[in-house]
């Protein structure tokens, strides 16, 4: 199969203003991945299933990754006045890197038994803009998964055929996946809590639960 | 009655028992259990029936499709809280007398899952569970052992009294509140008349 920066290419002279960006993956793996913007996320699918040399007609999952708001701190050498003399003083600078909400999408040719090329979609935030392209309508085999991001991660999929609750029920208002999400307070006694539940073991029996 | 003279007479031919032990006898060698399974633990509950480890030899291999037939529901497997509202509906439907043999991790604490989101922390939240089975899954030796000790607490029971079973008790329920799927958990999230959560006695 052809690189990713070759399908890159080919994909943004095909689709004019698809904005596409390749997401390197420094883990043994080596597989690097290819971020999609919503709007042109469609066109993309279908011109990787229909493209002769690709021909990847077979979506292998989706995958839904919550993203929190996170600081990133740099550490900025500054020329300062210390004590009337120019000195270089370092400064920690913390940036602000918003939240999103992202599905991973392998696809995976039959036909020609290659693959995968993965797709990357975000979203803008994780509260109001958690609106993602559905790839249902050139992968069937996506309706599943993707309601299932639906139910877990809140990820809205525009033009997705049925997005309804797959696991939980329909009255239910949490997505239990995203990594804020809290759980009902009704931890029960175990023997050997570790972690988080160590912590709601304190809550709850404080005596019995030293340490 | 003496039991010299209870020997006396069956050396006749006349054999004399109490009205309770023959209610016993004939409610705790005929069980018919439930024919439903939440997971794996079902496999074993299964293999239980057939014929290497044979339930039958219980009076319980009469699997019965519907609850309507059904004295005991074995809850085998986990018990997501999706599911559980149709788990109670099902308890609700069989007829008196009917017991719960809750099998399994899953099905008396939650087992591996029961510090998630979407399992249920026990079936004894709302049903009232007679034997737990631990283990994942048990063996179906455990099913035979739970199995028997139902028929122990069947044969301790009396006609009258604070030890009758349930449904000669006019003040015992029958039926059990079916939760509601709410907004974030099961409402309730438990029966507190049938369950409570559990107190603990440390020492040291």
């Amino acid at each position: 199969m052809e690189a990713l920066e070759q399908i890159k290419t080919r994909l943004e002279a095909a689709i004019p203003g698809a904005r596409l960006e390749i997401i390197p993956n420094d883990s043994p793996a080596r597989q690097p991945s290819l971020l999609v913007d919503a709007d042109h996320a469609l066109a993309v699918a279908r011109f990787l299933r229909d493209d002769p040399q690709l021909q990847l007609d077979y979506a292998s999952n989706v995958t839904g990754v919550d993203w929190l708001d996170a600081v990133l701190k740099e550490k900025v050498k500054i020329k300062k006045l210390v004590d009337g003399a120019e000195k270089d003083v370092e400064e920690v600078i913390e940036k602000k890197k918003p939240g999103y909400l992202e599905t991973v999408y392998h696809l995976y040719s039959m036909s020609l038994k290659h693959g995968p090329v993965i797709l990357r979609q975000r979203t803008e935030n994780r509260a109001d803009k958690a609106h993602l392209a559905s790839l249902t309508p050139v992968y069937r085999g996506a309706e599943f998964q993707e309601r299932e991001a639906y139910d877990l991660y809140g990820i809205i999929f525009d033009g997705h055929p049925d997005l309804r609750r797959i696991l939980m029920w329909d009255g239910f208002k949490d997505f239990p996946m995203r990594k804020d999400y809290k759980s009902p307070d009704d931890y029960e006694y175990e023997p050997t809590p570790h972690d988080e539940v160590l912590e709601k073991a304190k809550q709850h029996y404080p005596q019995e639960v030293k340490s | 009655m003496d039991e010299g003279l209870r020997s006396e007479l069956s050396k006749q031919g006349v054999f004399t028992v109490k009205l309770q032990d023959l209610y016993n006898w004939g409610r705790r060698s005929s069980i018919w259990p439930l024919q439903f399974g939440l997971a794996c633990c079902a496999i074993e509950m299964i293999a239980t029936t057939m014929s290497r480890f044979d339930l039958a030899r219980f009076g319980a291999e009469v699997f019965r499709p519907s609850p309507r037939q059904a004295d005991l529901m074995i809850v085998a497997g986990t018990v997501t809280k999706k599911m559980a509202p149709q788990v109670v509906r099902l308890f609700n439907q069989m007829p008196e007398p009917k017991y719960v043999i809750a099998m399994g991790a899953c099905a008396i604490s939650g087992g591996p899952f029961k510090q998630g989101y979407n399992v249920l922390k026990g079936i004894d939240r709302f049903l009232p569970v007679d034997v737990h089975i631990p283990g994942c899954p048990p063996r179906p030796e455990a099913l035979i052992e739970a199995f028997m000790t139902l028929q122990r607490q069947i044969d301790a029971q009396t006609l009258r009294g604070p030890n009758r079973p349930r449904h000669l008790d006019p003040s015992a329920p029958s039926a059990f509140p079916i939760p509601e799927f709410g907004a974030h958990d099961l409402e309730p999230p438990n029966n507190p008349k049938v369950w409570h959560p559990p107190k603990l006695a440390r020492v040291g």
